[in-house]
């Protein structure tokens, strides 16, 4: 048998201990993608022509380059412009930085999904503009997307490993590394595996049942 | 090297084997999305659940894990794959999991009158299918293949950090011993940015075609 057990178990604590890392890196990239991704789906609403179609252009940019591509450019030529970050926070903005072009566009539809008659009637009752944003039209607009919002988070769970090609030691690197210093790549890489599978197939379950719960009409 | 160097240098060098594991593995993945999604809807429970523990563990787990545990695993069991053949492999089963999916749900969204009008007409199961309701069915997939074509085409990435030498990888060689750092990687952005412009182009006009004509 290839699959040595008493190993498999004696490398569980320090992947375990890794997994803290990925964890704290997919909600930290999280948040900066909604604000962000918030961000910018006000700024590509802007009534300023310029600015919307600079943000879309830029958008779209990001959405059709490869992550791993925009972690090389945050990690490698910020220094260059004078910024130096640690592979944590590289990590966090690139991640960030890219699912925010994703959220500005589900933040977009269901902005667009509020109906016309309540922008007309926060017209007619006189509020103000953020009156109209923060008490009208993003709390109609947002919770129908939030199943959505919830895939998002789990394809970015997935996404985090690759951050180990910014040095930052997360849970895949650490089985490679336990890997390449025993010749044991089979234990260490599946425990990986399933390990992503235990955590984002309950999550995607969960996202499942929320949609069908909250929005029965489809 | 002045920057036009070394965009000609990545070109030579990358190109190819990018645009190359673009096709071959989203070959592979329409072949498999196909076949299992149209298994999911099957009238047999085997087929079913086969093509489900299928797209729910390639879905579940992470493309570069799916990747590492193909190229570094797999030697270990007997079977010895070369970087390309795995990169091939690994995309093409992950995507091949996401395009079950769509495939999937863009038939259960043909109207199911059309399906009894077959029934009604006398038509095989087999001619229902080919000639009813997967082509209705195709002309819903396509913004959504098109999307995942744009996705496999950025997860092309990934195969640098098995040293297989795509674009992405000629670039950190590049920038390794040339250290112009910022050129590289802004070229390196723009060509995939430029590659993904036809696949959304194409796209678009699919659509367009297959539309015509319809309501």
């Amino acid at each position: 048998m290839l699959w040595d057990w008493q190993f498999a178990f004696s490398i569980l604590p320090q992947i375990l201990a890794a997994l803290k890392i990925t964890i704290s890196a997919t909600f930290a990239g999280f948040l900066l993608a909604l604000i962000l991704g918030m961000l910018f789906m006000f700024l590509s609403r802007s009534r300023v022509q310029p600015v919307s179609v600079v943000v879309k252009w830029l958008v779209q940019f990001i959405r059709n380059t490869p992550l791993l591509v925009q972690l090389y450019f945050v990690f490698y030529v910020f220094p260059e412009l004078g910024v130096s970050l640690s592979p944590f926070t590289a990590g966090v903005i690139g991640l960030g930085i890219h699912y925010s072009t994703y959220l500005s566009e589900v933040f977009r539809s269901g902005i667009d999904a509020v109906p016309k008659g309540q922008w007309e009637a926060c017209r007619a009752l006189n509020f103000t503009r953020s009156q109209t944003w923060w008490k009208i039209i993003i709390p109609q607009g947002i919770p129908p997307v939030i199943p959505v919002i919830g895939n998002y988070l789990i394809s970015m769970f997935k996404d985090t490993p690759l951050l180990s090609a910014i040095t930052l030691v997360e849970i895949l690197q650490t089985a490679k590394i336990i890997g390449s210093g025993t010749f044991r790549y089979l234990e260490s890489f599946t425990i990986v595996g399933v390990l992503f599978f235990l955590l984002s197939y309950p999550a995607s379950k969960l996202v499942k049942y929320m949609e069908n719960r909250w929005n029965p009409r489809y | 090297m002045n920057s036009l160097d070394l965009f000609l240098s990545l070109i030579k060098n990358g190109l190819a084997t990018t645009l190359s594991l673009t096709f071959l593995s989203a070959a592979l993945a329409f072949v498999l999305g196909l076949l299992s999604g149209l298994a999911r809807l099957s009238r047999y429970g085997i087929l079913r659940a086969v093509s489900s523990v299928y797209v729910e563990f390639f879905r579940g787990t992470s493309l570069l894990v799916q990747l590492f545990w193909i190229y570094y695993v797999l030697p270990v069991l007997g079977f010895r794959i070369p970087s390309f053949q795995a990169g091939v492999l690994a995309i093409g089963l992950n995507f091949g999991a996401y395009f079950s999916e769509i495939v999937r749900s863009s038939i259960l969204a043909v109207p199911k009158g059309q399906t009894e009008a077959c029934v009604a007409l006398n038509f095989s199961p087999r001619k229902r299918m080919t000639r009813v309701v997967f082509p209705q069915a195709l002309l819903r997939m396509l913004p959504s293949l098109g999307n995942q074509m744009i996705e496999l085409l950025k997860s092309t990435s990934l195969v640098s950090l098995i040293a297989l030498g795509d674009l992405t990888y000629r670039a950190n060689i590049l920038n390794a011993s040339t250290f112009q750092t910022t050129t590289i990687y802004s070229l390196l952005l723009l060509l995939y940015f430029l590659i993904s412009l036809p696949i959304t182009r194409g796209v678009k006009l699919a659509e367009q075609k297959l539309s015509a004509g319809r309501l």
